[in-house]
């Protein structure tokens, strides 16, 4: 037997508020409250709230953090601008994907930046064990050149707060102003409600649904208070809270990977789309030799979307057929709420990822057609449209 | 009908067994545990009409927006009738789960699949421990 899962700081609330919990990677953390239809729609909707603290949360700092990860991830971030956030990719020696990562840059309280990365949890221990190979003490120590590494998951609580009514809940309790806040971008706020008893947090305009929305991470001592205060404030826009159940399907129809189903370490960003989270000129990473290799020649296999006929969904590992001719695999599937129908991802054989291109799917050992489509599946409305990146 | 009134398998399907035209018929359906458990259903596959089952034999399949679940026959026999309602109206089985939403009838071929079933509190037993 494992471990018994890893409790967030929001664990017995969801329990005491009849959140449904499953064990994901490793941490107790409810799949649903109510259903995940409703959850998704008031996502698309209103606003919802979401627990992420099981997310990795690995801060950086000293003079020679921002040199460190730049020889870490795929993506530049020697450049980043204060309250930027990036999307970037850790690879291993061969181009493989060891994980997907947000990065933001921030000050602390004396002026001085550091970085947070923000590390998928199934992936944490992997990726601690990583940077502790790439930062050993000779490494971490230079005089001048110190980078001081800290795992700061279990002391902050992290939520999504996302929907086309989040600013509007969000805007009064911060001392910064979301309205001028730009897509992947992200700040150090203080919180203006007594729950926070005096203590700041962090902002950024991200998410994992497709919709507008923020992610804020607080102190775990108050995650419990600050959560029952942003779902008291919402409540006239009509908020509820959502599970990992809702999670999945939004992000689905948004058209976003996950690692361990669209991403791993048999994949690389090229087949996976992800070609301009790989800057391969300037700062030296595990595998950019290996990728600028790789990207010099076509690639095998790509990543697409594909919508099927009729209500049946294929899930992660139902193959995908031209005849008889087996050319891909389904990395993740679901009932598209906001589209009333079955969609999924996954990967085929080059040439074959065009829009419009036929397939069959086996699902259970029937035979369904498919197609590619664009992604992401599903697009927010125009008037929550926001500056991008 | 009342759940006190069925049998129920521990794969979650209820039936209702009635003396019909010298035989005996089952009406099955899927209980109010698994379907408050699945949630968000958005399609049933029924079998067809004439098809013979063996009793644990997986015969139709219930997908919801999480995961798809089989429907297995707890009885052995042929299906001589389907809810042909119930493809377009999936909120019967949350209306209506020991009712309405029956999901076919099964004329029993031999009475050894009913032995392997419970009655509700029995069932209900069963479902407070899969819950923990």
């Amino acid at each position: 037997m494992s471990d018994s899962p890893k409790k967030t700081p929001l664990y017995e609330w969801h329990v005491e508020n009849g959140g449904r919990m499953v064990d994901f990677a490793g941490w107790s953390l409810p799949v649903q409250y109510t259903s995940v239809v409703d959850e998704h729609r008031t996502t698309r909707e209103a606003v919802a709230i979401t627990d992420i603290s099981h997310m990795g949360r690995l801060r950086f700092e000293g003079p020679g953090a921002a040199v460190f990860l730049a020889e870490l991830l795929t993506r530049r971030v020697a450049d980043m601008a204060l309250g930027q956030v990036r999307y970037s990719l850790v690879t291993n020696d061969d181009g493989g994907i060891l994980d997907d990562v947000l990065v933001g840059r921030y000050y602390n309280a004396h002026g001085q930046p550091f970085y947070v990365v923000v590390v998928n949890a199934s992936n944490r221990d992997k990726i601690v064990d990583w940077i502790h190979q790439h930062l050993p003490p000779e490494r971490a120590n230079v005089r001048g050149d110190e980078v001081i590494f800290t795992d700061v998951t279990p002391v902050w609580a992290m939520f999504a707060i996302q929907g086309p009514r989040a600013m509007e809940l969000l805007q009064p309790l911060l001392d910064v102003d979301l309205v001028g806040m730009k897509y992947y971008h992200g700040d150090q706020v203080r919180i203006l409600h007594p729950a926070a008893q005096r203590q700041g947090g962090i902002i950024s305009r991200t998410g994992y649904t497709g919709e507008d929305g923020f992610e804020l991470s607080v102190g775990a001592n108050i995650g419990r208070a600050m959560w029952e205060a942003i779902l008291k404030l919402g409540e006239p826009m009509g908020i509820i809270p959502t599970g990992l159940g809702a999670r999945d399907t939004l992000r689905l129809e948004a058209g976003m990977p996950l690692y361990g189903h669209e991403l791993g370490e048999e994949i690389n960003p090229f087949q996976a789309g992800l070609g301009s989270a790989c800057h391969l000129v300037g700062y030296d990473f595990p595998g950019r030799d290996a990728l600028k290799k790789i990207e010099s020649q076509p690639v095998d296999k790509v990543r697409i979307g594909l919508e099927l006929e009729g209500r049946r969904v294929a899930r992660h590992g139902c193959p995908i057929y031209v005849g008889e001719q087996p050319v891909g695999e389904v990395t993740s599937g679901t009932f598209a709420p906001s589209l009333d129908r079955a969609i999924s991802m996954g990967y085929v054989q080059r040439g074959l990822a065009k829009v419009g291109t036929e397939f069959e799917v086996d699902i259970r050992g029937r035979r369904v057609s498919a197609r590619v489509v664009d992604l992401p599946f599903y697009h927010r409305p125009k008037n929550t449209k926001r500056k991008s990146q | 009908m009342k759940p006190e009134e069925l049998l129920f398998a521990k794969t979650h399907e209820w039936v209702y067994v009635a003396d019909e035209e010298g035989g005996k018929v089952a009406t099955l359906g899927v209980s109010a545990f698994a379907v408050e458990a699945l949630t968000d259903l958005v399609f049933i596959e029924l079998p067809e009409v004439g098809r013979v089952v063996e009793a644990g034999e997986s015969f139709g399949e219930i997908e919801s927006v999480k995961a798809v679940s089989d429907v297995y026959s707890p009885v052995a026999g042929e299906v001589i009738a389907i809810n042909d309602e119930l493809g377009d109206n999936l909120e019967l089985f949350k209306d209506d789960p020991y009712g309405a939403a029956w999901v076919a009838k099964i004329r029993l071929s031999d009475e050894g699949g009913l032995a392997e079933m419970m009655d509700f509190a029995a069932y209900e037993k069963q479902c407070a421990e899969d819950a923990h």
